[in-house]
């Protein structure tokens, strides 16, 4: 079970609610879970089946290259962050 | 297309005879008709200090000298300063004290630290800060330039004594 | 993996002297301008005069005419992008815009926007040639300072760029391309827990990355399809890609060799040159060589961004914070994108927040597209903050130091944005700078004040490869593909030689080629010593493992029984050295190469804080610094004289930021300072000594707990500046540069 994070400015679809816990094997299944309680997630954090260009997820605090294929099995926390380039 | 013009020179001590058009810079004769791609092109307007070299025992920046200018001139650049496969005291200082990071700035502070302990074996750091002040530096911080010069003038002198 | 600790290592920690290094103290060491070809054509590129304006037309047809003109280009002569976004290692990039961005179709967004290129027998025949070339501009109104680009009514750069608030998009098309928003606790109930509560407002020019090599590429477009690119690039990987779909061909048909790199701090990321090269030497059938004059680097390459930041803290008397507001507006520059992403991320990194909101916005304007510049944002953000916090500690009479301490985050801190650090030494630093000599100096005479600064990135981890041959001589040569732009090759030499108990000088480090080399992405991010690092070391684990079973093979033995320590294979009472087995290696089965691939999904977490004395004239409102030390948390400084030159260099390209760095913009739009007389960076008469302390809290991520150590050091120098400043004057400098006229006009006010 992990608890999901939902952005700031998402929380107009999920009535303030800012965290949830999810059974889920990854971060696609985690996001469909959401849209299924909260309609309108996934089309704000997904193009197609991916995440949306300039989003990654955050887990455990450790940013994943993985998108919506990223685990869940051990996940405690789950964040939908920026991207982060660098210099 | 302008007519080129002989000139004869003496470059890190062999005699060199050149063609250059009247626009072309020393800097440009250097490195795109001679080879010698050491000296760098930062600016190309005399700021920066990338393509020093010494020209008759002075350092000048070859960018904004004509090639025509250096008809029986003597010039020396960075690729003159290690003799007979040794490196100079200021060359194995920079490298010994991390004085360079991407390497674009080095041929230019190379060669006017040379030409300052030339002219002054004991400089202070504020000496040394002030003659190196026409070279510019992004990535050090010049906190070890400074610093590789300060031990080659010690090397210099210890050698010298 | 096995963590050590310091006093188990025989190489991290020590100085050798870098590879590369005679090459680069004798000019041989080969740059991308240092490239040359038989049959050799050289390129220039015409550049909009105007800031923002419609090209309604582009006669080339003179300029084709010129006597030694090979090739002319406009952006009608590269294929149409459409609206593909692509991964380009450090995030995406919509391909329409990049494509604009390098050769201007339809309109031009600032002053020196390429429209045009020729290519010919020497740069002066091009130069004519750009003069023939007409282009017919409709001229628009520019828009610049990015709060103006926010209104209404401003100018509208991109019909088709609306505001992206998490995947919403505007009904209207807008020059505000991203808004973000974070949350963390109640704010309101955090300002009314709050004794004391301090909103400022700053703002920071635009300033450049300012590497002393401009841009350069040559490309050769050879009979068979091959493109071959020589550059100075952060990273060839992302050149292939970006070349690639620019000029419309498959990625294998491009090779990248990356040249020694005079410097680039992030702005050697995107392309520029490199499509436009391949596109001449594609149409004029001979290699192509372009490169760019400073002014072109000034007016057409990226700044960071110009920003204006509001932050507001609350707390109570004794000092701990309850609650932060920021809001931050960041210049994208002609086209999306840019690092409002982490600059909201980072505006309260530092500091444990029980309640907080972070908005940012990302607004188009008729600058150069904005690019990455060292702690892409941090800087901006910690400005602000820093200058808030040093407030509320002067009105409550608190010691700066204790009043960060206080607050500093640790591990299970949770940030604004939502995670929680694991393992991280903010404390560790801000006590370094408790015990370390200058805190504790006096600092005495009129007009002179100390400033205490704190700043934090990320850093990345990324994508790196590396292969490592054992020769017979019982060397081993390592070819990695992360580009060397300040000794990374020995750092990365280094890990290699602690994993196999060799000497650094053992190890002979190249940077390859993108076809000889695995996928690595860009040096940036500070990632390399430590992700490319960590492909290094599990390369020597491979290498160790072939080599347990060529001794298996010499005694006859299960591989599990031999045992390793440092560069000796033992078992029984046998044992073999490193370079007697790697001599025996073609004897006993197969040669000996060791691989590696990783992808470490983590960030590695720099925090940095620094000291500034300063001393201000108050007849001309100069700023001399008269002492400076920066302290920061390496993990693991496995080349200290490296760490301490990222250190010291980014602590003085921030005290040009602070002091005197910015573009001068006219009413036009156009920029007036595009020379290093008028572009003012630090020379070494402007600084002093930069005295460092590097602590180290080791990274878990990491088997020697490297963590990425470049960037930091740019974030704290803005802020420490203007405090010391403030405590030497009693003026607050809210908008950089804090330049002698902006400062003189203070002191008057004040």
């Amino acid at each position: 079970m992990a608890t999901i994070f939902i952005p700031a400015q998402l929380k107009e679809l999920s009535s303030g609610i800012g965290h949830v816990d999810v059974a889920a094997d990854n971060v696609g299944e985690a996001i469909r879970q959401l849209d299924a309680r909260f309609p309108g997630m996934k089309q704000r954090l997904c193009a197609g089946d991916e995440l949306k260009p300039g989003l990654q997820v955050a887990i455990d605090g450790k940013m994943s290259s993985r998108g919506v294929l990223a685990k869940l099995d051990v996940a405690r926390e789950v964040h939908f962050l920026p991207v982060i380039g660098g210099g | 297309m302008s007519k080129k013009i002989h000139v004869t020179t003496t470059i890190n001590g062999e005699p060199i005879e050149f063609l250059c058009e009247a626009r072309h810079s020393l800097l440009e004769v250097l490195r795109d008709s001679l080879g010698l791609t050491g000296s760098k092109e930062g600016c190309n307007n005399g700021n920066c200090g990338a393509c020093t070299v010494m020209l008759n025992g002075v350092p000048v920046d070859s960018c904004l000298v004509l090639g025509v200018e250096v008809e029986g001139a003597t010039i020396e650049t960075v690729e003159g300063i290690a003799q007979n496969g040794e490196l100079h005291p200021i060359q194995q200082c920079f490298l010994e004290g991390a004085a360079l990071q991407c390497g674009i700035c080095t041929p230019g502070f190379l060669v006017a630290a040379k030409a300052l302990l030339e002219k002054n074996p004991h400089p202070s750091e504020e000496e040394i800060r002030f003659n190196l002040a026409g070279n510019l530096c992004r990535c050090t911080g010049y906190d070890k330039i400074v610093r590789s010069v300060q031990a080659a003038a010690s090397q210099l002198q210890e050698t010298t004594s | 993996m096995k963590a050590a600790t310091s006093d188990e290592y025989k190489i991290l920690g020590t100085r050798p002297i870098r590879h590369d290094g005679a090459d680069k103290v004798t000019g041989k060491a080969k740059y991308g301008a240092d490239v040359q070809f038989a049959n050799l054509a050289h390129g220039k590129i015409l550049r909009s005069p105007h800031a923002h304006a419609r090209i309604k037309s582009i006669d080339t047809s003179a300029a084709e005419k010129v006597p030694g003109v090979f090739a002319v280009i406009t952006a009608n002569d590269f294929p149409d992008p459409q609206d593909k976004i692509a991964d380009l290692g450090e995030g995406p990039v919509t391909l329409s815009h990049l494509g604009s961005n390098v050769m201007a179709r339809g309109k031009v967004l600032y002053k020196g926007h390429a429209v045009a290129a020729v290519a010919a027998t020497s740069t002066h025949v091009a130069e004519q040639a750009l003069n023939l070339i007409q282009v017919d501009y409709e001229i628009l109104e520019p828009v610049l300072w990015v709060l103006d680009a926010m209104a209404e009514d401003a100018p509208l750069l991109h019909e088709n760029v609306f505001t992206d608030s998490m995947g919403e998009a505007s009904e209207k098309p807008s020059n505000i391309e991203k808004h973000l928003h974070f949350e963390k606790g109640d704010i309101e109930q955090g300002f009314a827990e709050a004794d004391i509560v301090i909103e400022r407002e700053f703002k920071t020019a635009s300033v450049h990355q300012g590497y002393i090599e401009p841009h350069v590429a040559t490309a050769d477009w050879n009979e068979d399809g091959q493109l071959r690119i020589w550059t100075s690039t952060q990273g060839s990987f992302t050149v292939r890609h970006q070349t690639a779909e620019l000029v419309g061909i498959p990625l294998s048909r491009v090779t990248v060799y990356p040249c020694e790199i005079g410097g680039g701090f992030g702005g050697k990321i995107a392309v520029y040159l490199q499509p436009v090269a391949a596109l001449l030497s594609r149409k004029s059938g001979r290699p192509v060589k372009l490169v760019m004059q400073r002014d072109e680097v000034f007016e057409g390459t990226g700044p960071t961004p110009g920003s204006f930041v509001r932050v507001k803290l609350g707390a109570k008397n004794d000092g701990t914070l309850t609650a932060g507001k920021a809001w931050i507006a960041f210049d994208a520059g002609a086209f999306p994108g840019g690092p409002i992403g982490p600059g909201c991320m980072c505006v309260f990194s530092c500091y444990d927040l029980p309640h907080a909101t972070v908005d940012g916005y990302n607004v188009c304007n008729n600058k150069p597209k904005t690019q990455a510049y060292r702690a892409p944002g941090s800087t901006h953000v910690a400005y602000a903050t820093e200058n808030v916090l040093d407030e509320i500690a002067g009105e409550l009479d608190l010691d700066p130091l204790d009043l960060r301490l206080k607050n500093a985050v640790k591990e299970g801190s949770r940030r604004v944005d939502g995670p929680v650090y694991p393992e991280i030494g903010c404390v560790e630093v801000l006590e370094a700078v408790k015990n370390s000599e200058h805190w504790n100096a006096p600092l005495e005479g009129p007009y002179r004040g100390r400033g205490l600064a704190l700043g934090f990135w990320f850093n990345c981890g990324l994508k790196s490869s590396a292969t490592a041959n054992v020769n017979t001589d019982g060397t081993v040569t390592l070819i990695e593909g992360s580009t060397d732009i300040g000794g990374s090759r020995t750092s990365l030499a280094m890990q290699l030689a602690e994993t196999l108990g060799l000497t650094a000088e053992e190890i002979h480090p190249q940077v390859a080629d993108t076809d000889s080399v695995g996928y690595t992405d860009v040096t940036g991010g500070s990632r390399v010593t430590f992700a490319t690092g960590l492909a290094v070391c599990k390369a020597g684990e491979d290498i160790q493992k072939q080599m347990r079973q060529q001794a298996a093979v010499l005694w006859d033995c299960d591989a599990n029984e031999i045992e390793i320590s440092g560069s000796t294979f033992s078992r029984n009472g046998n044992s073999i050295s490193f370079q007697e087995l790697a001599a025996k290696q073609l004897q006993l089965g197969e040669p000996i190469v060791g691989r590696a691939t990783v992808a470490p999904d983590c960030s590695t977490n720099g925090f940095g804080a620094h000291i500034a004395d300063v001393e201000v004239d108050p007849e001309t409102g100069k700023t001399t610094v008269l002492r400076y030390t920066a302290i920061q948390d390496a993990g693991k400084a496995i080349h200290p004289s490296y760490v301490e030159g990222q250190m010291q260099g980014g602590a003085v390209q921030g005290i040009g930021w602070a002091l005197n760095e910015e573009y001068f913009f006219g009413d036009a739009g156009d920029m007036k300072n595009a020379s290093f007389l008028d572009y003012r960076m630090p020379t070494c008469l402007d600084v002093p000594m930069i005295e460092t302390i590097i602590v180290e809290v080791p990274n878990p991520d990491h088997p020697f707990g490297v963590r990425g150590v470049g960037e930091t050091p740019i974030v704290p120098p803005p802020a420490a500046i203007t405090i010391a400043i403030h405590n030497a004057t009693g003026v607050y400098m809210r908008e950089l540069p804090a330049s002698p006229p902006r400062l003189w006009k203070a002191l008057q006010e004040a």
